[in-house]
Formats: structure tokens, C-alpha cells, sequence
């Protein structure tokens, strides 16, 4: 019990964050905090897929002599792309918040549908 | 660590406390990807994470001036979601492959061709570029398009040439 | 701007912001012995301009790298990597394909992974500068 723990305790952390994460982008109103929320949700699956790609004893993937036991470079190219594209979402989601925030003064769910009922 | 910056977010109302806390959970998050050998990662995540994602966030967060932020009534739906979607996840884990395991399916196949040929086939010793920019350069490519296009998004919805919409 | 009167963010920024600009220019071009690259670097030159523009003001920051130039410059770097890649075509060989760039296939390699480096890192700056203009100049 205790070996299936240390081999798999990688996954729980990453699941517990992933979790978490969900958590705030279901539960939370305001809407930069589900942003913030979704930012968490994606950092913990980039740690789930480079602890996939980690080999024991192996070290950074960078060729010098002296080392024969390299990491698996592959999901380090994913999560490398993965990274960026969640700052450019991330940059598009602000955008949309600050101009709904221009259209009904407020970035509460709550309070925005309030608002939308009220003008029909 | 991680799990109690994000336990801190989760609690916490005021929006400039929630930014910065994402901001160290990044920073939290790029030491472990060096524990875990994976270096160009870290050093991407920690420039973007908390550099210039901390700025964007503080920037909206000047524009809408909105600092505290409500919760909702009852949280009964979304805990019950949460928890079951976290069981089925840790139900489907049993079946993986152990922590650092160098038999793992993942080390197979294509991955210890490109550690074994970089070399003589490209010639430099950083494998993560080389396999990035040469072995998938059509993904970097898209990833680039990606970006530009983040960056039309932007500054159509932002109006950069108008200011404000209320005419 | 209050924040240009107080002396130690000043004096500090001036330091950093030379070392930050060097920094980045390392990082690029030494992404192939070291951990690197074409995104680490333009991340790293674009949050040395915001700090510019965060002490400074956005006005001043735009004499240095003005909006249009920050434009002109994101489109350049993906057409810089679209014409490598048409480059292999006209070359002889296929999209992308760097062996067919010079007299020796690792030769080709190093020169197509140094150019394309060079247009990722510089339409990541330049989105980056980008962006944060946009939020910085909106008006309600």
C-alpha cells in the first residue's frame, strides 16, 4: 500500500490541483477569479504531464558528456507550446472581461443577469 | 505548497490578494518543473507566469476597479461535482505507470530515437529545441499562429483606436 | 507620475532594464547549448519594456517601440518563419525541410533553427508590448 502510494502520489497532487481548479471556475461569481481559477486548472496539467516524462536517475534533456540517462524530451515540447497559448487565452479572457465590465458595470455573474433581465 | 496557495485562492475575496497568490502559485509551480528535470519548462513558466500573466490580471483589475468580490448562497452542487469527478479521476489512475518508471510506454517508441539521432542528425545539444524547432516545427508554427491571432483578438475587442464604446 | 520621483525604483530600474535587454538577447541565441529559446527570450524583452512603461509612462515607453512598430514587427516574425518554409519548397525539398538550406544537411539545420528561433522571439515580443498597450490606453 504504501509502494502504490510513492509511485503514484504524482497523479494525486495534480489531481487535487486540477480539482481545486475546477472548483473555482464552477462555485466562483466573480469572473477574474474564474479566470485565475482556470489558470490553475491548466498549471496542473502541465504538472501532470511533465512528471509522466520524468525518468529516475535520468537528468535535464541537454546532451554533455558524462551523462547517459537523459528525461523524455517530448512532453516538454508539448507543455512548452501549452504554456504559451494559455497566456495568449488568458490575454483574450481579460479583454472580454474589462469590455463586459464597459457594458454592465459589473463583473458578478449575479449581478449581470439582474441587469439583463431587468432591460428586456 | 501548491495545494495551500491554491486553497488560499479558493478562500480568499480580495481580487489583489487572489492575483498575487496566482502569481506565486506560478512561480511555486516552476521550481517543481526543475525538481522534475524539465528546464526550458520552468523557465518559460516562471517569465510567463508570473511576469507577464501577474500584469495583465493587475492591469484589468485597474480598469474595472471592482477589489472585492461576492460568493454565492449554497455551494452544494458545485462540492458534489467536484468530488465525483475527482473519484472517477483517481479510479483511472491505478492503471498508470509508476512515478519515474524507465519502462514506462511513454519512453518507447520515438522518444529515444530523437535523444539517440539529435545529435548527428541536427547537431546541437539542447534536445527541446531541437526536437521543438526542427522534428515538430509545423506545431511551433501553429503555436506562433496561435499567438498572432491572440494578438488581432485583442485589439479588436479593446478598440485600440476608439477608447470608449459608450457614444 | 509619482513613481518617476521616487529615487530607488529609478535608480534600480536603470540598473536592471540594460541587464534584462542583454539577457534576453542571450537566452535567444544560446537556446541551442542551454535551456532556451525563441519564447523564453521574447517574454524576457517584452517584460523589460513594461517595466519601462510601468515607471515611466506608456508615452515614453512608445518612443522607445512605438504601437505601429510593435505591429509591423509580430506579423514580420511569422512571415520570416512561413518564408523559411517556402524556402525549403523552392530549394528542392519539402516544407520546413532545413537539409536542403546549405552545402551540408547539419549545416541547413543550424541555419534553418537560428531563423526561425529569431521570428518566434520576435512576434512573442512584440504580441506581448502589444497587448499590454492595448489594456494600458483603454478608456471607459
Amino acid at each position: 500500500m504504501l509502494e502504490y502510494i510513492s509511485n503514484h502520489y504524482n497523479y494525486w497532487v495534480s489531481i487535487l490541483l486540477m480539482m481545486a481548479g475546477l472548483y473555482i471556475v464552477i462555485d466562483h461569481t466573480n469572473l477574474l477569479k474564474k479566470l485565475i481559477g482556470l489558470n490553475i486548472f491548466q498549471t496542473s496539467v502541465f504538472i501532470l504531464f511533465i512528471s509522466l516524462g520524468k525518468v529516475d536517475g535520468g537528468t535535464a534533456p541537454i546532451l554533455e558528456k558524462g551523462y547517459s540517462s537523459f528525461s523524455n524530451p517530448l512532453p516538454h515540447v508539448l507543455i512548452l507550446t501549452a504554456i504559451v497559448v494559455s497566456v495568449a487565452t488568458t490575454a483574450v479572457g481579460l479583454a472580454l472581461v474589462v469590455n463586459i465590465n464597459n457594458r454592465f458595470n459589473s463583473i458578478e455573474e449575479e449581478e449581470i443577469e439582474q441587469i439583463e433581465l431587468e432591460e428586456e | 505548497m501548491l495545494a495551500m496557495t491554491a486553497i488560499a485562492i479558493i478562500a480568499m475575496r480580495n481580487m489583489l490578494s487572489v492575483i498575487m497568490l496566482g502569481g506565486i502559485y506560478s512561480l511555486i509551480s516552476a521550481t517543481l518543473f526543475v525538481v522534475l528535470d524539465a528546464v526550458d519548462v520552468a523557465f518559460t513558466e516562471a517569465a510567463v507566469g508570473a511576469g507577464v500573466s501577474t500584469v495583465l490580471f493587475l492591469s484589468a483589475l485597474a480598469i474595472t476597479g471592482k477589489h472585492q468580490a461576492l460568493t454565492r448562497k449554497n455551494h452544494i452542487v458545485p462540492i458534489f461535482v467536484v468530488l465525483v469527478t475527482g473519484a472517477g479521476l483517481l479510479y483511472s489512475t491505478t492503471d498508470m505507470p509508476s512515478f519515474g518508471d524507465p519502462q514506462a510506454p511513454v519512453h518507447t517508441h520515438v522518444a529515444p530515437r530523437y535523444i539517440e539521432q539529435s545529435y548527428d542528425e541536427i547537431g546541437i545539444p539542447n534536445i527541446v529545441t531541437s526536437v521543438l524547432a526542427s522534428y515538430r516545427g509545423y506545431d511551433t508554427l501553429g503555436e506562433v499562429a496561435v499567438v498572432f491571432t491572440a494578438l488581432i483578438a485583442v485589439l479588436l475587442l479593446l478598440g485600440l483606436n476608439r477608447g470608449s464604446r459608450k457614444d | 507620475m509619482s513613481v518617476q520621483k521616487n529615487p530607488i525604483l529609478r535608480e534600480t530600474s536603470h540598473l536592471l532594464i540594460p541587464a534584462i535587454l542583454l539577457f534576453a538577447l542571450y537566452v535567444q541565441f544560446h537556446g541551442e547549448y542551454g535551456p532556451g529559446g525563441g519564447f523564453q527570450a521574447g517574454v524576457i524583452f517584452a517584460s523589460a519594456i513594461i517595466l519601462y512603461a510601468l515607471l515611466h509612462g506608456t508615452k515614453k515607453a512608445e518612443k522607445v517601440i512605438s504601437l505601429n512598430l510593435a505591429k509591423a514587427l509580430a506579423a514580420i516574425g511569422l512571415l520570416l518563419y512561413e518564408g523559411i518554409g517556402l524556402l525549403g519548397i523552392i530549394l528542392g525539398g519539402n516544407f520546413l525541410d532545413y537539409n536542403v538550406l546549405s552545402h551540408d544537411s547539419v549545416h541547413g539545420q543550424h541555419w534553418g533553427i537560428l531563423l526561425i528561433e529569431l521570428g518566434v522571439g520576435m512576434t512573442v515580443a512584440s504580441v506581448i508590448i502589444c497587448i499590454f498597450y492595448a489594456f494600458s490606453k483603454f478608456k471607459r
